[in-house]
């Protein structure tokens, strides 16, 4: 099964979203006229990413943590253990030179920035390939996605695609998915992301929403859809109208169930005859 | 003489004419014309108004499918084809994400006309690019509770078991009706 595309088709945040559903492990390729990245997933989190101009290298992410210099990594990275960075890890802990939370935090923050570049590339072609991992010499730090999908469509500078996600403001209204407050608990919330959680109900439309916390059509679309695709909330049809829009359709109660139940039952038979 | 519909719908190219012609007794009546417009010219022919196929159940009773035009610029058709619809099928080229967008919208405008029952179908797997049913649920946005099930239009007994698959779904909701009408009681 290929899952494979343009970013302008399906946008990084989808995209993330996917593979974290869907707890997918492999590894993720993206690449632009100018760029190129990989992303490494086990079970749904991310584990390692690197670009084409960064080869990811612990050396590398410790001179930009600014716990190492550029000589100090120049040298290290002339001999052959400092190309293993489990080994170079441990070497550096025993010397003292760094601890193990300068590691972490330095793998960590290295990969959410090349994460959340991909958030800002709207043009690129994608290709997923499963079960693919990165070499066992390399330091894998599991990040939950949830956090990066929310931040990342924080950083969403992208209008258009925001309009378009959410087109209709008058004609849309929240509620909380099943799964919402065990992700509130595992997420942390900017102020306003909370002011619209505040909101969230089904007589509220989007727009009353956005009125009701003085945010810009453009703000509140920017919470709204970060909050959508971390799982917190879903858009459903507001209630009030509901109730305009309830026009009894054709299939309903008019008609007795009982011979709308047996004229399913003969277009199956027929169907499976066919 | 009873005459019931289901209404197959998706985007441009999805393969709603060839779903609808691997079932219908008639040859399809459809409405096909030479495509123009450069940007679509990935194929000779498109759908303009509808596609239309029928099989006969019995002497009195009728299935019509309908299949809606899949380019935007006749949407205009959409509503007066859903009418009345006992359900109707979301048809997907699982191997163009480019048009995922749009199916979720086409989905959106259908389950707005009326409460009816429908199913995805993620089309096309027999080629080596398609998305998997399971990502094409997430990228679409499905509801849980809705089926999504891999077709392949041009293989007759994938295109019964899609229609089945949504037929089943419409006893379900038969039945569970049924039941809130004897607790009523
Ligand atoms: N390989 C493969 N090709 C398919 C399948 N279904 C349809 N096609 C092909 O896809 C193209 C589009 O199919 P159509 O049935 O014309 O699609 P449509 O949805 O009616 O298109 P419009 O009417 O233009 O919206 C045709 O070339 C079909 O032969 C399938 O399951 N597998
Ligand atoms: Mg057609």
């Amino acid at each position: 099964m290929a899952l494979k595309g343009n970013l302008r088709d399906f946008s990084t945040t989808q995209l993330l979203n996917l593979i974290h559903l869907a707890r997918k492990t492999g590894c993720l390729t993206v690449r632009t006229s100018s760029e190129a990245a990989r992303l490494y997933f086990r079970d749904g989190k991310l584990i390692h990413a690197h670009t084409a101009n960064h080869d990811g290298h612990l050396a590398t992410m410790l001179v930009k943590a600014g716990k190492l210099t550029n000589e100090q990594a120049q040298k290290i990275m002339a001999r052959p253990e400092g190309r293993n960075d489990v080994q170079l890890g441990m070497l550096l802990i025993k010397a003292g030179h760094v601890s193990r939370e300068d590691i972490i935090q330095s793998v960590r923050r290295y990969m959410l920035d090349i994460v959340y570049t991909l958030f800002g590339w709207y043009d690129g072609e994608f290709e997923f390939t499963p079960d693919a991992l990165p070499s066992a010499d390399r330091i894998l730090i599991p990040v939950n996605l949830e956090q990066v999908i929310l931040e990342g469509s924080r950083r969403l500078q992208e209008h258009e695609r925001l309009q378009d996600e959410l087109p209709d403001l008058d004609h849309t209204a929240l509620r909380f998915t099943n799964g919402a407050d065990a992700r509130l608990r595992a997420v942390n919330l900017t102020v306003e992301e909370w002011r619209v959680i505040s909101f969230v109900s089904p007589r509220n439309t989007i727009r009353v929403i956005a009125q009701a916390n003085n945010m810009d059509d453009f703000q509140v679309r920017k919470v709204v859809y970060g909050l959508i695709q971390a799982g917190i909330v879903e858009l459903v049809r507001p209630t009030g109208q509901m109730a305009a829009l309830g026009v009894p359709g054709e299939f309903g109660a008019e008609k007795p169930p009982a011979i709308k139940r047996s004229l399913i039952e003969r277009l199956i038979n027929r169907i499976k005859r066919i | 003489m009873q005459a019931v519909k289901i209404v197959i719908t998706g985007p441009f190219n999805a393969g709603k004419t060839q779903f609808i012609r691997a079932v219908s007794e008639i040859d399809v009546v459809s409405t096909e014309s030479k495509i123009t417009d450069p940007a679509e010219r990935i194929k000779e022919e498109t759908t303009v108004a509808m596609d239309f196929g029928r099989i006969t159940i019995e002497d009195d009773l009728v299935l019509y499918l309908f299949g809606t035009p899949g380019q935007r610029r006749f949407d205009f058709m959409w509503e007066i084809l859903s009418e009345g619809m006992l359900g109707f099928i979301v048809m997907v080229d699982s191997t163009r994400p480019e048009t995922f967008r749009e199916a979720r919208y086409i989905l959106q405008v259908f389950r707005s006309y009326a409460p009816t029952p429908y199913v995805v179908a993620a089309n096309k797997q027999d080629l080596s690019e398609a998305w998997s049913p399971e990502d094409l649920r997430i990228a679409l946005k499905v509801d849980p509770e809705v089926k999504v099930i891999p077709c392949v239009a041009t293989d007759k007994e994938q295109v019964k078991n899609v229609l089945l698959e949504l037929l089943y779904t419409i006893l379900e909701r038969l039945e569970l009706e049924e039941a809130g009408a004897e607790m009523e009681h």
